[in-house]
Formats: structure tokens, sequence, C-alpha cells
């Protein structure tokens, strides 16, 4: 399963304008709720988290090494 | 769709005016719908209207020389933007795109000074949204120019990453600036910095840390 954008219902007003800056509709209003809808297409760009007005949407990065040399 | 009562009264332009005198300033007010990634302003172009964004958000950022764009605000319903040059009658001092679907109220540029000289409620008004703008500016100027933020979020990610230390913490962007004492906009640029330099690298929700070394020696630069 892809990785995939945390909201958190408690600070979610649901506004919506995390929906409209999605590029790839992996976020919809159901019954008012902020619902997140699986898929690999999310590329992480984090307009989602940029954009809410609540902090209710966390897209959190692990941090990884992998050096090459 | 007729432009809405209830939404012009959201606006901190119209805080505490009569509805009167709302309804008379209604027939000056335009709108303009516009989708996701398409350009409503840009840079440099002569101003022509004051924008209100009434449902949706649109990003105002500046492009430098190299095409690396640095994000100054995202305005959400009931904020405005290119008010500044509106007012000063200079050009507009950043681009802005739209980030999903959005609709925006506007007024002309002429049509704004007779609404500021016929009310002054609506001058102070205005002269506080400019207050608070440029409060939010000069923080970003703080943090754009006196800080090395870069080696603070170099820092971060070595204190953060999974392995010899145990399991990493996950970040968001939001709580790196936190701790870097800077705003979210500036940890976006300052990774995209990072990953130019080749210490790490970004893979949709991983940071790649590419070249520990690299990335040790940003951190230990001195400001």
């Amino acid at each position: 399963m892809a990785e995939m954008p945390i909201i958190d219902p408690e600070k979610c007003n649901g506004c919506g304008l995390c929906v409209g800056v999605c590029h790839y509709h992996a976020l919809a209003v159901v019954n008012k709720i902020i619902t997140v809808i699986q898929t690999v297409e999310c590329d992480w760009c984090t307009d989602c988290e940029a954009v809410c007005p609540t902090g209710a949407i966390s897209c959190p990065f692990e941090i990884i090494i992998q050096e090459t040399a | 769709m007729a432009v809405q009562l209830e939404v012009l009264k959201s606006i901190p332009y119209f805080f505490n005016v009569s509805l009167a005198e709302l309804e008379s300033i209604r027939k000056l007010v335009f709108e303009k719908a516009a989708d996701r990634g398409q350009m409503i302003l840009f840079e440099g172009e002569p101003a022509q209207s004051v924008y209100f964004v009434a449902s949706g958000a649109v990003k105002v950022f500046k492009t430098s020389a190299e095409g690396k764009e640095q994000i100054l605000n995202i305005i959400r319903p009931g904020e405005s933007f290119n008010d500044v040059p509106v007012f000063d009658g200079g050009a507009n001092p950043a681009s802005v795109r739209a980030m999903g679907p959005v609709l925006l109220y506007g007024i002309r540029k002429s049509d704004m000074g007779a609404i500021l000289r016929d009310h002054p409620q609506i001058t102070l008004n205005v002269i506080k949204v400019l207050a608070r703008r440029v409060r939010h500016l000069v923080s970003l100027v703080e943090d754009l120019s006196f800080k090395r933020v870069i080696g603070r979020v170099a820092r971060i990610l070595l204190e953060h990453v999974d392995g010899e230390m145990g399991p990493g913490t996950r970040l968001t962007q939001q709580e790196m600036a936190a701790m870097a004492g800077t705003a979210r906009e500036v940890v976006g640029r300052s990774l995209k910095a990072l990953e130019e330099e080749g210490a790490i690298k970004l893979d949709r929700h991983r940071i790649i840390i590419t070249d520990k070394e690299a990335l040790r020696k940003i951190m230990e630069a001195p400001p």
C-alpha cells in the first residue's frame, strides 16, 4: 500500500481546500469528512499540508541513509 | 454566479462595514475563476486589480533567475492579494498561481481608490491588512537573509535519520520548520538546495541521505 498523507480528524474543519489542490484526486469529502484515497500517483508534493489552515494534514518524511559511494 | 454578500462580509477589508455600504461595493466587484495550475498574475506586469479569494487557494511566489520558486504566501478564502501594487501604482511584485480550482473576487484599481475615499472604515481595515502583511514579510526576510537555515535543516536530518541511533523520527516540513525556527516555505527551499548540492535525494515520502559527509559539512559551515 502506498504511503499517504495523514489527516487528524480532530483538527480537520472539513473546509476542503486540500481536495482542490490535490493533483491526483487522492483526497475527497465523504459525508463532510476529508478522506484519503489510496493512489500510487500521490507524489508527496505536500501542497495539501501547506494549504491546510488548521494544520490537520501531515506528510511526514522518513529520513534514511543510502550512501552511493 | 453573483457576488455573494456573505463572502464579502468574511473578507477583512470589509469587516464592520454596513450592509448598505457592502451592497454599493458589490456592484464594483467582478468574479474570476481559475483552474488548478493556472497563472493569475505575472510578476512585473502592471497591476490592474486587487483580488480576494472567495473559494480555493492560490500561491504567491517569486521566481529566481535560475528558475527557482520561492513561495511567499498561500492565500486562502477571505484573504487578499495584489493590494500592494494597486495602492503604490507599481508592477505586480510577485506571480500568483491557482493551487486548485479557485473563485476570485476582484476590484479594479480605479474603483478601489473611490471606495477608500468614500468608506473610512474600509481604509482602516486595509491598513490593518497591509500591516499584517508587512509583519509576515519581515519575518520571511529575516529567515532568508540573516539565518543560515540550510545548516540547521542539515542538522535536523542527521539527528533524525533512521539507523545507527535507533529508529528515526518521521518529520513533516512543518515540524522541521518549527525545529529550525523558520517558515515552512524556507524549509522546502532548503531541502531543494540540499538535493542540488548532492547531499540528499527526495524520493516521494523519503529523504535519502546520499552523502552524509557533505551534509555534515553543510551543517558545520560557519554562518
